[in-house]
Protein backbone atom coordinates (compact mmCIF):
# COMPACT_ATOMS: atom_id res chain seq x y z
CA UNK A 1 0.00 0.00 0.00
CA UNK A 2 1.73 3.21 -0.74
CA UNK A 3 0.51 6.55 -0.60
CA UNK A 4 2.08 9.91 -2.45
CA UNK A 5 1.47 13.39 -2.31
CA UNK A 6 2.96 16.57 -1.10
CA UNK A 7 4.13 17.24 2.57
CA UNK A 8 2.05 20.18 4.96
CA UNK A 9 4.25 20.68 8.10
CA UNK A 10 3.12 21.35 11.46
CA UNK A 11 5.20 20.91 15.02
CA UNK A 12 4.74 19.03 17.87
CA UNK A 13 1.90 17.94 20.16
CA UNK A 14 -0.70 19.38 17.58
CA UNK A 15 -4.00 18.60 19.76
CA UNK A 16 -7.24 17.91 18.98
CA UNK A 17 -8.84 21.01 19.91
CA UNK A 18 -6.92 22.80 16.94
CA UNK A 19 -7.65 20.02 14.03
CA UNK A 20 -11.30 20.53 15.13
CA UNK A 21 -12.48 23.30 17.32
CA UNK A 22 -15.28 22.18 19.83
CA UNK A 23 -17.45 24.70 18.17
CA UNK A 24 -18.07 22.05 15.21
CA UNK A 25 -18.63 18.95 17.28
CA UNK A 26 -22.79 19.51 16.89
CA UNK A 27 -22.22 18.08 13.03
CA UNK A 28 -21.64 14.99 12.14
CA UNK A 29 -21.47 15.68 8.23
CA UNK A 30 -17.88 14.97 7.30
CA UNK A 31 -17.43 17.52 4.41
CA UNK A 32 -18.77 20.37 6.77
CA UNK A 33 -15.88 19.09 9.45
CA UNK A 34 -13.51 18.88 6.57
CA UNK A 35 -13.86 22.98 5.92
CA UNK A 36 -12.77 23.21 9.18
CA UNK A 37 -9.90 21.04 9.45
CA UNK A 38 -6.66 22.79 11.31
CA UNK A 39 -8.47 25.66 11.82
CA UNK A 40 -6.81 25.97 15.42
CA UNK A 41 -3.31 26.51 13.11
CA UNK A 42 -3.80 27.52 10.03
CA UNK A 43 -6.95 28.94 8.49
CA UNK A 44 -6.32 28.44 4.55
CA UNK A 45 -5.68 24.61 5.65
CA UNK A 46 -8.84 23.60 3.76
CA UNK A 47 -7.82 25.01 0.98
CA UNK A 48 -3.85 23.57 1.12
CA UNK A 49 -4.86 20.33 1.30
CA UNK A 50 -7.78 20.11 -1.33
CA UNK A 51 -6.68 17.50 -4.17
CA UNK A 52 -4.74 15.36 -1.63
CA UNK A 53 -1.78 15.94 0.52
CA UNK A 54 0.31 14.20 3.74
CA UNK A 55 0.38 15.86 6.86
CA UNK A 56 3.59 15.85 8.59
CA UNK A 57 4.16 16.22 12.34
CA UNK A 58 6.31 16.22 15.13
CA UNK A 59 5.81 14.39 18.77
CA UNK A 60 2.56 13.56 20.20
CA UNK A 61 0.21 14.27 17.36
CA UNK A 62 -2.96 13.95 18.38
CA UNK A 63 -2.96 14.65 21.88
CA UNK A 64 -5.88 15.62 23.72
CA UNK A 65 -10.26 14.58 23.00
CA UNK A 66 -11.08 11.09 21.89
CA UNK A 67 -12.99 13.30 19.32
CA UNK A 68 -13.07 10.97 16.23
CA UNK A 69 -14.68 14.32 14.26
CA UNK A 70 -10.25 15.33 14.41
CA UNK A 71 -8.82 12.34 11.79
CA UNK A 72 -12.88 12.76 10.09
CA UNK A 73 -12.15 16.70 9.17
CA UNK A 74 -8.07 15.57 8.11
CA UNK A 75 -9.14 12.98 5.68
CA UNK A 76 -12.20 14.42 4.48
CA UNK A 77 -10.18 17.79 3.60
CA UNK A 78 -7.35 15.62 1.82
CA UNK A 79 -4.89 14.39 4.10
CA UNK A 80 -4.08 10.88 2.26
CA UNK A 81 -1.66 10.32 5.17
CA UNK A 82 -0.33 12.06 8.47
CA UNK A 83 3.14 11.30 9.48
CA UNK A 84 4.52 11.99 12.80
CA UNK A 85 6.86 11.42 14.96
CA UNK A 86 4.30 9.74 17.42
CA UNK A 87 0.87 10.01 17.96
CA UNK A 88 -1.27 10.32 21.27
CA UNK A 89 -2.81 7.01 21.58
CA UNK A 90 -6.49 7.72 21.26
CA UNK A 91 -5.82 9.67 17.31
CA UNK A 92 -3.59 6.95 16.50
CA UNK A 93 -6.50 4.50 16.97
CA UNK A 94 -9.65 6.69 15.77
CA UNK A 95 -7.52 7.38 12.44
CA UNK A 96 -6.80 3.62 11.29
CA UNK A 97 -10.56 3.10 12.60
CA UNK A 98 -11.68 5.31 9.77
CA UNK A 99 -9.28 4.87 6.99
CA UNK A 100 -6.80 7.35 7.80
CA UNK A 101 -3.13 5.91 7.26
CA UNK A 102 -0.64 7.16 10.16
CA UNK A 103 2.78 6.25 10.22
CA UNK A 104 5.65 6.68 12.53
CA UNK A 105 9.07 8.21 11.66
CA UNK A 106 11.11 9.46 14.19
CA UNK A 107 13.35 11.90 11.34
CA UNK A 108 10.24 13.06 9.47
CA UNK A 109 10.34 16.58 11.11
CA UNK A 110 14.01 17.42 10.38
CA UNK A 111 14.11 15.70 6.85
CA UNK A 112 10.84 17.11 5.35
CA UNK A 113 9.98 20.94 4.03
CA UNK A 114 6.98 22.30 3.79
CA UNK A 115 5.60 21.48 -0.08
CA UNK A 116 8.28 18.32 -0.36
CA UNK A 117 6.77 15.31 -2.55
CA UNK A 118 6.79 12.47 -0.14
CA UNK A 119 5.87 8.03 -1.01
CA UNK A 120 4.91 6.44 2.07
CA UNK A 121 4.66 2.67 2.05
CA UNK A 122 2.52 1.77 4.72
CA UNK A 123 3.33 -2.14 4.34
CA UNK A 124 7.24 -1.73 4.36
CA UNK A 125 7.84 1.10 6.68
CA UNK A 126 9.49 3.11 4.34
CA UNK A 127 9.12 6.87 3.49
CA UNK A 128 10.56 8.69 -0.07
CA UNK A 129 10.89 11.98 -0.36
CA UNK A 130 11.31 12.69 -3.95
CA UNK A 131 12.34 16.19 -3.66
CA UNK A 132 15.15 15.91 -1.31
CA UNK A 133 15.58 12.02 -2.67
CA UNK A 134 16.15 11.01 0.81
CA UNK A 135 14.55 7.24 2.15
CA UNK A 136 13.80 7.29 5.67
CA UNK A 137 12.72 4.84 8.08
CA UNK A 138 9.28 4.43 9.31
CA UNK A 139 7.63 2.19 11.73
CA UNK A 140 5.97 -0.70 9.92
CA UNK A 141 1.80 -1.29 11.11
CA UNK A 142 1.12 -4.91 12.14
CA UNK A 143 -0.65 -6.80 9.34
CA UNK A 144 -3.93 -6.50 10.87
CA UNK A 145 -4.15 -3.09 11.06
CA UNK A 146 -2.96 -3.03 7.59
CA UNK A 147 -6.33 -4.93 6.70
CA UNK A 148 -8.44 -2.55 8.87
CA UNK A 149 -6.90 0.76 6.91
CA UNK A 150 -7.25 -1.35 3.06
CA UNK A 151 -10.62 -1.70 3.85
CA UNK A 152 -11.17 1.40 4.50
CA UNK A 153 -11.89 1.47 8.19
CA UNK A 154 -13.14 -0.31 10.72
CA UNK A 155 -16.43 -0.87 9.29
CA UNK A 156 -15.71 -2.01 6.32
CA UNK A 157 -13.71 -4.54 8.01
CA UNK A 158 -16.15 -5.85 10.23
CA UNK A 159 -18.70 -5.75 7.72
CA UNK A 160 -16.57 -8.13 5.58
CA UNK A 161 -16.24 -10.04 8.26
CA UNK A 162 -19.66 -10.66 8.96
CA UNK A 163 -20.24 -11.30 5.02
CA UNK A 164 -17.48 -14.07 5.04
CA UNK A 165 -18.35 -15.46 8.78
CA UNK A 166 -21.99 -14.86 8.84
CA UNK A 167 -21.01 -13.22 12.68
CA UNK A 168 -18.57 -11.22 14.04
CA UNK B 1 2.12 -8.59 37.42
CA UNK B 2 0.99 -4.92 38.59
CA UNK B 3 -2.34 -4.02 38.70
CA UNK B 4 -2.88 -2.71 34.85
CA UNK B 5 -0.95 -6.42 33.54
CA UNK B 6 -3.82 -8.24 35.69
CA UNK B 7 -7.45 -6.92 34.94
CA UNK B 8 -6.26 -7.38 30.83
CA UNK B 9 -5.16 -10.76 31.62
CA UNK B 10 -8.47 -11.17 33.12
CA UNK B 11 -10.33 -9.19 30.27
CA UNK B 12 -8.84 -11.36 28.25
CA UNK B 13 -8.84 -14.44 29.78
CA UNK B 14 -5.07 -15.00 29.91
CA UNK B 15 -3.22 -16.31 32.64
CA UNK B 16 -0.08 -13.84 32.21
CA UNK B 17 0.02 -10.82 30.11
CA UNK B 18 3.81 -8.47 29.58
CA UNK B 19 4.45 -4.94 28.20
CA UNK B 20 3.89 -4.90 24.45
CA UNK B 21 1.33 -7.84 23.83
CA UNK B 22 -1.82 -6.93 21.99
CA UNK B 23 -5.18 -8.78 23.64
CA UNK B 24 -8.02 -9.22 22.60
CA UNK B 25 -10.37 -8.36 26.12
CA UNK B 26 -13.87 -8.35 27.29
CA UNK B 27 -14.98 -5.09 27.73
CA UNK B 28 -17.25 -4.86 31.12
CA UNK B 29 -18.48 -1.67 30.89
CA UNK B 30 -18.55 0.66 27.92
CA UNK B 31 -19.62 4.71 28.18
CA UNK B 32 -20.84 7.54 25.60
CA UNK B 33 -21.60 10.47 26.01
CA UNK B 34 -23.86 13.42 23.72
CA UNK B 35 -20.59 14.29 21.76
CA UNK B 36 -19.35 10.65 20.74
CA UNK B 37 -22.39 8.91 21.39
CA UNK B 38 -24.27 9.74 17.94
CA UNK B 39 -21.50 9.09 15.66
CA UNK B 40 -20.81 5.90 17.22
CA UNK B 41 -24.72 5.08 16.90
CA UNK B 42 -24.41 6.11 13.16
CA UNK B 43 -21.27 4.26 12.82
CA UNK B 44 -22.78 1.13 14.91
CA UNK B 45 -25.52 0.60 12.32
CA UNK B 46 -23.44 0.90 9.57
CA UNK B 47 -21.69 -2.58 10.79
CA UNK B 48 -24.87 -4.37 9.75
CA UNK B 49 -26.00 -5.51 13.26
CA UNK B 50 -29.15 -4.54 14.78
CA UNK B 51 -28.76 -5.39 18.47
CA UNK B 52 -26.26 -4.04 21.28
CA UNK B 53 -23.90 -6.70 22.52
CA UNK B 54 -25.13 -6.63 26.30
CA UNK B 55 -27.69 -3.60 26.88
CA UNK B 56 -26.34 -3.58 30.48
CA UNK B 57 -22.93 -2.71 30.20
CA UNK B 58 -23.69 0.10 27.96
CA UNK B 59 -23.98 3.81 29.42
CA UNK B 60 -25.08 6.31 27.66
CA UNK B 61 -24.51 10.13 29.19
CA UNK B 62 -25.75 13.28 28.08
CA UNK B 63 -23.35 15.93 29.59
CA UNK B 64 -21.38 18.33 26.99
CA UNK B 65 -24.00 20.49 25.50
CA UNK B 66 -26.81 20.18 28.16
CA UNK B 67 -29.37 21.78 28.53
CA UNK B 68 -29.38 21.55 24.66
CA UNK B 69 -27.58 25.33 23.78
CA UNK B 70 -28.41 24.96 20.36
CA UNK B 71 -31.14 22.99 17.85
CA UNK B 72 -28.31 21.30 16.85
CA UNK B 73 -26.77 19.93 19.87
CA UNK B 74 -31.32 18.80 20.35
CA UNK B 75 -30.81 16.48 17.17
CA UNK B 76 -27.89 15.11 18.87
CA UNK B 77 -29.65 14.41 22.31
CA UNK B 78 -32.34 13.12 20.31
CA UNK B 79 -30.29 10.41 18.58
CA UNK B 80 -28.62 9.63 21.92
CA UNK B 81 -32.42 8.92 23.87
CA UNK B 82 -34.05 7.10 20.67
CA UNK B 83 -30.91 4.68 20.58
CA UNK B 84 -31.20 4.50 24.36
CA UNK B 85 -35.15 3.59 23.85
CA UNK B 86 -34.62 1.50 20.98
CA UNK B 87 -31.88 -0.72 22.31
CA UNK B 88 -33.43 -0.63 25.84
CA UNK B 89 -30.40 0.50 27.90
CA UNK B 90 -31.16 0.77 31.34
CA UNK B 91 -27.95 3.30 32.02
CA UNK B 92 -29.17 6.18 29.90
CA UNK B 93 -28.77 9.73 32.06
CA UNK B 94 -30.79 12.64 30.65
CA UNK B 95 -31.15 16.53 31.60
CA UNK B 96 -31.49 16.61 34.89
CA UNK B 97 -30.45 12.85 35.92
CA UNK B 98 -26.81 12.47 34.89
CA UNK B 99 -23.98 15.21 34.88
CA UNK B 100 -20.56 14.90 33.64
CA UNK B 101 -20.29 11.66 31.98
CA UNK B 102 -17.44 10.15 34.23
CA UNK B 103 -18.76 11.48 37.58
CA UNK B 104 -22.06 10.00 36.84
CA UNK B 105 -20.10 6.98 36.36
CA UNK B 106 -18.08 6.54 39.29
CA UNK B 107 -21.19 7.70 41.39
CA UNK B 108 -24.03 5.34 39.94
CA UNK B 109 -21.51 2.60 40.65
CA UNK B 110 -20.84 1.53 37.13
CA UNK B 111 -17.02 2.00 37.71
CA UNK B 112 -15.94 -1.39 39.76
CA UNK B 113 -12.32 -2.31 41.11
CA UNK B 114 -10.67 -5.02 38.63
CA UNK B 115 -13.41 -3.91 35.92
CA UNK B 116 -12.07 -3.18 32.24
CA UNK B 117 -13.78 0.15 30.89
CA UNK B 118 -13.73 2.03 27.68
CA UNK B 119 -15.23 5.46 27.05
CA UNK B 120 -15.72 7.25 23.97
CA UNK B 121 -14.07 10.23 25.87
CA UNK B 122 -10.63 11.09 26.43
CA UNK B 123 -10.93 11.12 30.17
CA UNK B 124 -12.54 7.33 30.69
CA UNK B 125 -8.77 7.35 32.42
CA UNK B 126 -9.81 8.96 35.34
CA UNK B 127 -11.89 5.33 37.21
CA UNK B 128 -8.27 4.00 37.44
CA UNK B 129 -9.08 5.69 40.88
CA UNK B 130 -11.15 3.25 41.85
CA UNK B 131 -9.00 0.58 40.88
CA UNK B 132 -10.44 -0.17 37.15
CA UNK B 133 -8.57 0.14 33.94
CA UNK B 134 -10.05 2.80 32.24
CA UNK B 135 -9.30 4.48 28.89
CA UNK B 136 -10.70 6.44 25.97
CA UNK B 137 -11.30 5.62 22.39
CA UNK B 138 -13.58 7.30 19.85
CA UNK B 139 -16.77 6.81 18.46
CA UNK B 140 -15.95 4.37 15.31
CA UNK B 141 -14.28 1.70 17.90
CA UNK B 142 -17.03 2.24 20.50
CA UNK B 143 -19.41 0.94 17.57
CA UNK B 144 -17.57 -2.31 17.09
CA UNK B 145 -17.63 -2.26 21.06
CA UNK B 146 -21.02 -1.80 20.98
CA UNK B 147 -21.06 -4.72 18.43
CA UNK B 148 -19.19 -7.28 19.65
CA UNK B 149 -17.97 -6.15 23.63
CA UNK B 150 -14.40 -6.58 22.86
CA UNK B 151 -11.81 -4.33 21.79
CA UNK B 152 -7.43 -5.18 21.17
CA UNK B 153 -5.51 -3.82 23.45
CA UNK B 154 -1.82 -3.32 23.64
CA UNK B 155 -0.87 -4.23 27.08
CA UNK B 156 0.96 -1.24 28.06
CA UNK B 157 4.96 -0.68 30.67
CA UNK B 158 3.22 1.28 33.56
CA UNK B 159 5.52 4.50 35.28
CA UNK B 160 4.64 3.85 39.11
CA UNK B 161 4.73 7.44 40.83
CA UNK B 162 5.77 6.90 44.48
CA UNK B 163 4.85 9.60 46.47
CA UNK B 164 5.65 10.79 49.99
CA UNK B 165 5.32 13.38 51.96
CA UNK B 166 2.48 15.90 53.43
CA UNK B 167 1.08 18.79 51.30
CA UNK B 168 0.54 22.35 52.87
CA UNK B 169 -2.93 23.51 53.47
CA UNK B 170 -4.52 24.26 50.62
CA UNK B 171 -2.09 22.01 48.35
CA UNK B 172 -3.22 19.13 47.01
CA UNK B 173 -3.93 16.42 44.19
CA UNK B 174 -4.59 18.66 41.59
CA UNK B 175 -1.13 20.44 42.54
CA UNK B 176 0.37 17.17 42.61
CA UNK B 177 -0.65 15.71 38.99
CA UNK B 178 0.12 19.55 37.21
CA UNK B 179 3.66 19.31 38.80
CA UNK B 180 3.91 15.35 37.49
CA UNK B 181 2.18 16.32 34.00
CA UNK B 182 5.46 19.25 33.81
CA UNK B 183 7.63 16.95 34.97
CA UNK B 184 7.56 14.55 32.63
CA UNK B 185 6.12 16.91 29.63
CA UNK B 186 2.51 16.39 27.55
CA UNK B 187 3.48 12.91 26.24
CA UNK B 188 5.76 11.37 29.06
CA UNK B 189 3.30 8.87 29.47
CA UNK B 190 2.30 8.26 25.97
CA UNK B 191 0.83 4.85 25.30
CA UNK B 192 1.66 4.18 29.05
CA UNK B 193 -0.50 3.64 31.98
CA UNK B 194 0.36 5.43 35.57
CA UNK B 195 0.13 3.86 38.46
CA UNK B 196 -0.10 6.25 41.65
CA UNK B 197 1.44 4.92 45.37
CA UNK B 198 2.58 5.75 48.60
CA UNK B 199 1.70 6.94 51.46
CA UNK B 200 0.47 10.20 50.26
CA UNK B 201 -2.08 8.96 47.87
CA UNK B 202 -3.22 6.16 50.39
CA UNK B 203 -4.10 8.79 52.66
CA UNK B 204 -6.38 10.50 49.35
CA UNK B 205 -9.94 10.66 49.83
CA UNK B 206 -11.59 9.09 46.00
CA UNK B 207 -12.13 12.11 45.05
CA UNK B 208 -8.44 13.41 45.12
CA UNK B 209 -7.76 10.22 43.26
CA UNK B 210 -10.28 10.82 40.42
CA UNK B 211 -8.37 14.19 40.20
CA UNK B 212 -5.18 12.36 39.86
CA UNK B 213 -6.17 9.45 37.53
CA UNK B 214 -8.44 11.89 35.45
CA UNK B 215 -5.76 14.37 34.35
CA UNK B 216 -3.04 10.72 33.60
CA UNK B 217 -4.38 11.45 29.52
CA UNK B 218 -2.87 14.74 29.86
CA UNK B 219 0.62 13.18 29.56
CA UNK B 220 -0.87 11.01 26.98
CA UNK B 221 -1.01 8.13 28.78
CA UNK B 222 -3.38 4.88 28.05
CA UNK B 223 -4.70 4.81 31.85
CA UNK B 224 -3.97 6.48 35.48
CA UNK B 225 -4.59 3.77 38.28
CA UNK B 226 -4.40 3.11 41.89
CA UNK B 227 -4.58 -0.07 44.05
CA UNK B 228 -8.31 -0.62 45.30
CA UNK B 229 -7.97 -0.48 49.23
CA UNK B 230 -10.52 -0.20 51.95
CA UNK B 231 -11.24 3.56 51.11
CA UNK B 232 -12.89 2.24 47.28
CA UNK B 233 -14.33 -0.40 48.84
CA UNK B 234 -16.53 1.82 51.02
CA UNK B 235 -17.37 4.22 48.61
CA UNK B 236 -18.84 1.68 46.31
CA UNK B 237 -20.42 -0.83 48.57
CA UNK B 238 -23.69 1.10 48.43
CA UNK B 239 -23.60 1.97 44.66
CA UNK B 240 -23.60 -1.46 42.96
CA UNK B 241 -25.22 -4.65 43.63
CA UNK B 242 -22.25 -6.78 40.80
CA UNK B 243 -19.66 -8.70 41.77
CA UNK B 244 -16.53 -7.18 42.72
CA UNK B 245 -13.24 -8.86 42.13
CA UNK B 246 -10.51 -6.09 43.40
CA UNK B 247 -7.15 -6.73 41.84
CA UNK B 248 -3.83 -4.99 43.11
CA UNK B 249 -0.19 -4.90 41.79
CA UNK B 250 1.76 -8.07 43.25
CA UNK B 251 4.67 -6.65 45.70
CA UNK B 252 7.17 -7.89 42.90
CA UNK B 253 5.66 -6.11 40.09
CA UNK B 254 7.82 -4.77 37.37
CA UNK B 255 7.66 -1.52 35.95
CA UNK B 256 9.08 0.58 33.26
CA UNK B 257 10.21 2.91 36.14
CA UNK B 258 9.81 4.13 39.28
CA UNK B 259 9.79 7.95 40.15
CA UNK B 260 9.44 8.89 43.42
CA UNK B 261 8.30 12.05 44.77
CA UNK B 262 8.25 13.97 47.52
CA UNK B 263 4.89 16.52 48.39
CA UNK B 264 6.12 18.65 51.77
CA UNK B 265 7.49 21.77 49.83
CA UNK B 266 5.49 21.54 46.73
CA UNK B 267 3.55 24.83 46.07
CA UNK B 268 0.21 25.67 44.44
CA UNK B 269 0.93 25.02 40.39
CA UNK B 270 -0.26 26.32 37.74
CA UNK B 271 -0.62 25.04 34.40
CA UNK B 272 0.17 28.21 31.57
CA UNK B 273 -0.96 28.79 28.43
CA UNK B 274 -1.23 26.56 26.19
CA UNK B 275 0.23 23.59 27.15
CA UNK B 276 -0.63 20.99 29.84
CA UNK B 277 2.78 20.62 30.79
CA UNK B 278 3.63 24.27 31.06
CA UNK B 279 3.17 24.22 34.54
CA UNK B 280 4.90 26.93 36.79
CA UNK B 281 4.86 27.41 40.80
CA UNK B 282 1.69 29.58 41.32
CA UNK B 283 4.92 32.06 42.90
CA UNK B 284 5.67 32.61 39.39
CA UNK B 285 2.76 33.87 37.83
CA UNK B 286 1.01 35.48 40.87
CA UNK B 287 -0.90 38.80 40.02
CA UNK B 288 -1.68 38.03 36.29
CA UNK B 289 -4.99 39.88 35.88
CA UNK B 290 -7.79 37.26 35.21
CA UNK B 291 -11.32 38.07 33.52
CA UNK B 292 -12.80 34.72 34.25
CA UNK B 293 -12.54 31.40 37.00
CA UNK B 294 -14.34 28.39 36.34
CA UNK B 295 -14.86 25.68 38.82
CA UNK B 296 -16.36 22.37 37.26
CA UNK B 297 -15.48 19.51 34.69
CA UNK B 298 -14.64 16.12 35.19
CA UNK B 299 -11.06 17.06 37.35
CA UNK B 300 -12.66 19.14 39.72
CA UNK B 301 -16.69 19.52 40.04
CA UNK B 302 -16.60 17.58 42.93
CA UNK B 303 -18.60 18.72 46.15
CA UNK B 304 -14.83 18.52 47.68
CA UNK B 305 -13.92 20.54 45.32
CA UNK B 306 -16.82 22.89 45.91
CA UNK B 307 -16.23 22.72 49.25
CA UNK B 308 -12.83 24.48 49.17
CA UNK B 309 -14.56 27.07 47.39
CA UNK B 310 -17.02 28.05 49.36
CA UNK B 311 -14.85 28.22 52.61
CA UNK B 312 -12.57 30.53 50.33
CA UNK B 313 -15.21 32.49 49.69
CA UNK B 314 -17.71 32.78 52.49
CA UNK B 315 -18.45 36.07 53.93
CA UNK B 316 -16.43 37.55 50.86
CA UNK B 317 -17.40 38.90 47.44
CA UNK B 318 -15.10 37.93 44.64
CA UNK B 319 -13.73 40.62 42.59
CA UNK B 320 -15.71 43.11 40.85
CA UNK B 321 -15.43 42.67 37.01
CA UNK B 322 -14.66 38.94 37.15
CA UNK B 323 -16.74 36.40 36.06
CA UNK B 324 -17.01 32.92 38.70
CA UNK B 325 -18.63 30.33 37.11
CA UNK B 326 -18.86 27.13 39.12
CA UNK B 327 -20.39 24.30 37.41
CA UNK B 328 -21.44 21.16 39.83
CA UNK B 329 -19.74 17.57 38.49
CA UNK B 330 -23.17 15.85 38.69
CA UNK B 331 -26.74 16.45 40.01
CA UNK B 332 -25.85 14.22 42.94
CA UNK B 333 -22.97 17.05 43.66
CA UNK B 334 -25.46 19.33 42.83
CA UNK B 335 -27.44 18.08 45.61
CA UNK B 336 -25.12 17.76 48.24
CA UNK B 337 -23.72 20.94 47.32
CA UNK B 338 -27.58 22.85 47.80
CA UNK B 339 -28.15 20.94 51.20
CA UNK B 340 -24.64 21.93 52.96
CA UNK B 341 -25.62 25.17 51.56
CA UNK B 342 -22.65 25.66 49.35
CA UNK B 343 -24.16 26.65 46.59
CA UNK B 344 -25.96 29.97 48.52
CA UNK B 345 -22.00 30.73 50.00
CA UNK B 346 -21.01 30.65 46.30
CA UNK B 347 -24.10 32.71 45.00
CA UNK B 348 -24.09 34.85 47.73
CA UNK B 349 -20.15 35.73 47.12
CA UNK B 350 -20.90 36.26 43.24
CA UNK B 351 -20.54 33.08 41.52
CA UNK B 352 -22.57 32.18 38.90
CA UNK B 353 -23.72 28.65 39.61
CA UNK B 354 -24.79 26.64 36.47
CA UNK B 355 -26.09 23.07 35.95
CA UNK B 356 -23.96 20.27 35.74
CA UNK B 357 -22.58 19.91 31.99
CA UNK B 358 -18.85 20.14 30.46
CA UNK B 359 -20.46 23.45 28.98
CA UNK B 360 -17.05 25.72 29.71
CA UNK B 361 -14.48 23.08 30.19
CA UNK B 362 -14.37 22.01 26.44
CA UNK B 363 -15.64 24.65 24.77
CA UNK B 364 -19.16 24.11 24.44
CA UNK B 365 -21.13 26.78 26.20
CA UNK B 366 -21.93 28.21 29.11
CA UNK B 367 -18.93 30.67 30.06
CA UNK B 368 -16.86 30.78 26.71
CA UNK B 369 -14.09 33.52 26.31
CA UNK B 370 -13.73 36.24 23.86
CA UNK B 371 -10.21 37.54 22.43
CA UNK B 372 -7.75 38.52 24.99
CA UNK B 373 -9.69 37.50 27.77
CA UNK B 374 -7.95 35.52 30.56
CA UNK B 375 -9.26 32.75 32.43
CA UNK B 376 -8.36 30.09 35.76
CA UNK B 377 -10.27 27.08 35.57
CA UNK B 378 -10.10 24.10 37.68
CA UNK B 379 -10.77 22.01 34.50
CA UNK B 380 -8.18 19.56 32.46
CA UNK B 381 -6.94 21.71 29.34
CA UNK B 382 -5.45 25.10 27.86
CA UNK B 383 -4.84 24.21 24.75
CA UNK B 384 -5.56 27.32 22.25
CA UNK B 385 -8.74 28.08 21.66
CA UNK B 386 -10.01 25.29 23.90
CA UNK B 387 -12.59 27.42 26.38
CA UNK B 388 -13.94 29.88 23.30
CA UNK B 389 -11.85 32.04 21.09
CA UNK B 390 -8.36 31.18 20.38
CA UNK B 391 -6.92 34.72 21.47
CA UNK B 392 -8.22 34.25 24.83
CA UNK B 393 -5.60 32.63 27.14
CA UNK B 394 -6.47 29.63 30.02
CA UNK B 395 -4.74 28.94 33.30
CA UNK B 396 -5.15 25.79 34.86
CA UNK B 397 -5.11 25.34 38.85
CA UNK B 398 -6.41 23.38 41.77
CA UNK B 399 -9.78 24.83 42.75
CA UNK B 400 -8.52 26.45 46.11
CA UNK B 401 -6.22 28.66 43.63
CA UNK B 402 -9.42 29.49 41.12
CA UNK B 403 -11.14 30.27 44.33
CA UNK B 404 -8.52 32.52 45.40
CA UNK B 405 -8.30 34.23 42.27
CA UNK B 406 -11.45 34.90 41.76
CA UNK B 407 -11.37 36.90 45.34
CA UNK B 408 -8.11 38.68 43.99
CA UNK B 409 -9.13 39.00 40.23
CA UNK B 410 -5.91 37.85 39.58
CA UNK B 411 -4.03 35.12 39.85
CA UNK B 412 -3.62 34.20 43.55
CA UNK B 413 -1.52 31.37 45.72
CA UNK B 414 -4.68 30.72 48.32
CA UNK B 415 -2.07 30.04 51.43
CA UNK B 416 -1.51 34.04 51.37
CA UNK B 417 -5.18 34.43 51.75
Amino acid sequence: MEVKGKAIVFGDHVNTDVIIPSKYLTTLDPSELAKHAMEGLDLTFYEKARGGVILVAGKNFGCGSSREHAPIALKHAGVRCVVAESFARIFYRNAINIGLPVVECPSILEKTSNGDELLVNLAEGEIVNLTKNLRLQASKLPSFILEIISAGGLVEHLKRRLEKHGKL
Amino acid sequence: MNISEKILARASGRKEVSPGEIVEANVDMAMVNDITGPLTIETFYKIGVSKVWDNSRIVMVLDHQVPADSAKSAELHKIVRRFAKEQNIPYFYDVGFGGVCHQVMVEKGHVRPGELIVGADSHTCTYGALGAFGTGIGSTEMAAVFATGKIWLKVPETIKFNVVGEFQKFVGAKDLILSIIGQIGADGANYKAMEFDGPVIKNMNVSDRLTICNMAVEAGAKTGIINPDEKVMAYIKNRTDRQITPLKSDAGASYEKIIDLDVSSLEPQVACPSSVDNVKPVSEVEGTPIDQAFIGSCTNGRIEDLRIAAEIVKGKKIKNGVRFIVTPASHEVYLQALREGILETLAEAGACVSNPTCGACFGGHMGLLAEGETCISSSNRNFTGRMGSPKAKVYLASPATVAASALKGEITDPRRL
